[in-house]
């Protein structure tokens, strides 16, 4: 059998356990897909050993019977993720050579269910960016292209490696992990599905922090269903991370009936931006006709603090991001930079960081130690966690009113030419996350569906918003948009 | 409030950060942009609202205060840019 590295994560399974195909063949499959992909730039640290020795792990196992969901399923893990004894560099030059003595609680539960690993996967540097642009290893390269053009544009970002992974079928899945909308923007700049969990859902631990009020992990699938199979199997509390949340983890999958009679879906007025482009208001409005048609109630609503929502994230992130990263100081892993006789520690902290970090990092934990430093604390820091408050009320009194879940665009733009924003002022790119940022301000699961094509062939998504800690009900949702959206294009093999 | 070339040397300074002298002018300029960006948060009214601490409701658990890892020196020290009998090493610190 032929092109096993296309099927989804449910026809794998069904697959494995039909006796079709083995593990081993399944990852061998992704194993090639992946040497012939260089040219988009997704994988960077190649796991083959690993994956083949997991791969056949799983053959016993689904031999045996019983075997978990995910067994034999080959996965993309995010360079975000500590991974035991592969390098794990947060995309960062900092980070060189570092190989975690620790697996992340994410990456271990899917290992404990039988998942394999192909390698990690391209990112922005410690995620921060919106377009895989400010990688230590390079731009990850999206597999879309625009009708007869050749321009390598961006799969988004901070997860593009993962997104670019999972659309071009170098893997059946990813795991991702978004702050800002790093997960659900480039789930919807390459055609694929992303999850962002409510806040808590997964364990952060042995994650690299950005900010970690925001930061959560999510899968990045090819179907809605399969975010439903890997959610489950990567959520957990852990005791390693006190903001992991005690709660069962519910089947998933079993909730995915396509019925959403009577759900009430919200449309917020505020998400009508000025200069959005008609082709996103254009899917926008199909989206809404679709969950109309398979039978839930569409209600106007309004999240009057919305605009306040990008302003609020670019104080708090970096804040809480110039406090995270203060432990890379050339002491305890990664770089150290080569210091002149003389220099004392603080010159090799100030020249290991001016060296280890890139640009954008420099500017964000630049960023935050202003918001936070003496005088400037109040004025800033506060105010901003004051709006964070207000912006997550927004969301409870829809909540409240009885609305299910909220429809929005996932971005304001379809994916944009690498090298395009280069001159533009980092606010411009920041602006990609607006639709999506306001998730992760008030701690909500939010996930994002490819609807349609725009007028160059390039994938476009919708995103829904949920109850906290009712991913079960926005899948549910999310199930019935892809269903009735019948989003089956796929980019054409260049690379 | 505008930041400054003075000021934008500070900010390096206190976030360990080594920028030369010629690269801070341009720096300056970023941080007004993001900050121009950040001033709209003024327009809001925040009067009696309380910063928020934790996104979801939840009580941090608790646990019994007692050793659940250690001894293991050698894994703390594997990545370590310079490590020498058992301990980090870095430049003299103390004179």
């Amino acid at each position: 059998m032929t092109d096993l590295n296309k099927l989804t994560i449910a026809e794998a399974r069904d697959g494995l356990r039909a006796k079709d195909f083995s593990a081993v063949e399944l990852t061998r499959s992704c194993l090639t897909a992946i040497d012939k992909a260089g040219a988009l730039n997704a994988f960077v640290h190649n796991t083959p050993e690993i994956a083949e020795t997991q791969a056949a792990a799983a053959d016993t196992r689904l031999a045996e019977g019983d075997a978990p969901d995910m067994c034999g399923i080959p996965l993309g893990i995010k360079d975000l993720f500590c991974t035991k004894g592969v390098p794990s560099q947060a995309a960062s030059a900092i980070l060189e050579g570092f190989k975690p003595e620790y697996e992340s609680t994410i990456t271990q539960n899917l290992w404990d269910r039988g998942a394999v690993m192909l390698g990690k996967l391209n990112m922005d540097e410690f995620a921060m960016g919106s377009s895989n642009e400010t990688s230590t290893y390079g731009n990850a390269v999206n597999p879309w292209r625009r009708e007869g053009s050749d321009a390598a544009l961006t799969p988004g970002g901070s997860s593009g490696g993962s997104a670019s992974a999972v659309s071009a079928d170098l893997c059946l899945a990813a795991t991702g992990t978004d702050t800002g909308g790093s997960i659900r923007q480039p789930a919807a700049f390459t055609g694929i599905v992303g999850l962002k969990p409510t806040y808590g859902r997964c364990s952060r631990w042995g994650v690299v922090a950005f900010a970690s009020s925001l930061d959560q992990a999510g899968p990045m699938t090819k179907t809605v269903r399969d975010a439903a199979i890997m959610m489950e199997a990567m959520a957990s509390h852990d005791a390693k991370d006190s903001t992991s949340a005690d709660l069962p983890v519910p089947d998933f999958e079993a909730m995915l009936t396509g019925d959403i009679k009577g759900k009430k879906i919200g449309i917020p007025k505020e998400y009508h931006m000025d200069g959005m482009p008609e082709e996103i208001e254009t899917l926008w409005a199909e989206g809404r006709e679709m969950l109309k048609s398979a039978g839930a109630e569409i209600v106007d609503i309004s999240l009057p603090h919305t605009k306040y929502a990008l302003p609020a994230y670019y104080v708090i992130a970096p804040a809480e991001a110039s406090s995270n990263l203060a432990r890379y100081d050339g002491v305890r892993y990664g770089h150290r930079a080569t210091l002149s006789a003389g220099d004392g520690i603080d010159d090799m902290y100030e020249k290991t960081r001016a060296e280890g970090f890139g640009h954008e990092v420099q500017r964000r934990v630049m960023i935050g130690t202003y918001v936070l430093s003496a005088g400037f604390y109040d004025a800033y820091y506060n105010r901003a966690r004051k709006v964070r408050a207000l912006i997550k009320k927004d969301f409870d009194d829809v909540f409240a009113s009885g609305v299910d879940a909220i429809l929005t665009p996932a971005t304001p733009s379809a994916a944009f030419g690498l090298g395009e924003m280069t001159d533009a002022d980092p606010v411009k790119m920041y602006l990609n996350d607006v639709f999506t940022v306001t998730v992760n301000l008030a701690g909500l699961p939010g996930i994002s569906v490819p609807t349609g094509l725009d007028a160059q062939g390039l994938p476009l998504g919708l995103q829904l918003i949920g109850r906290p800690w009712e991913e079960g009900d926005l899948l549910n949702t999310a199930y019935a948009l892809e269903q009735s959206a019948g989003f089956v294009s796929k980019p054409a093999n260049w690379w | 409030m505008s930041i400054d070339k003075d000021t934008a040397a500070r900010v390096a300074k206190l976030a360990r950060i080594r920028v030369a002298d010629d690269a801070l002018p341009a720096l300056a300029e970023e941080f007004n942009t993001i900050l121009g960006f950040i001033e709209q948060l003024n327009e809001v009214d925040v009067d009696g609202v309380e910063p928020m601490t934790s996104v979801t409701p939840q009580r941090l658990k608790r646990r019994e205060d007692v050793v659940t890892d250690g001894n293991q020196q050698e894994k703390v020290l594997a990545n370590a840019p310079d490590a020498r009998e058992g301990f980090f090493a870095v430049p003299k610190v103390v004179e």
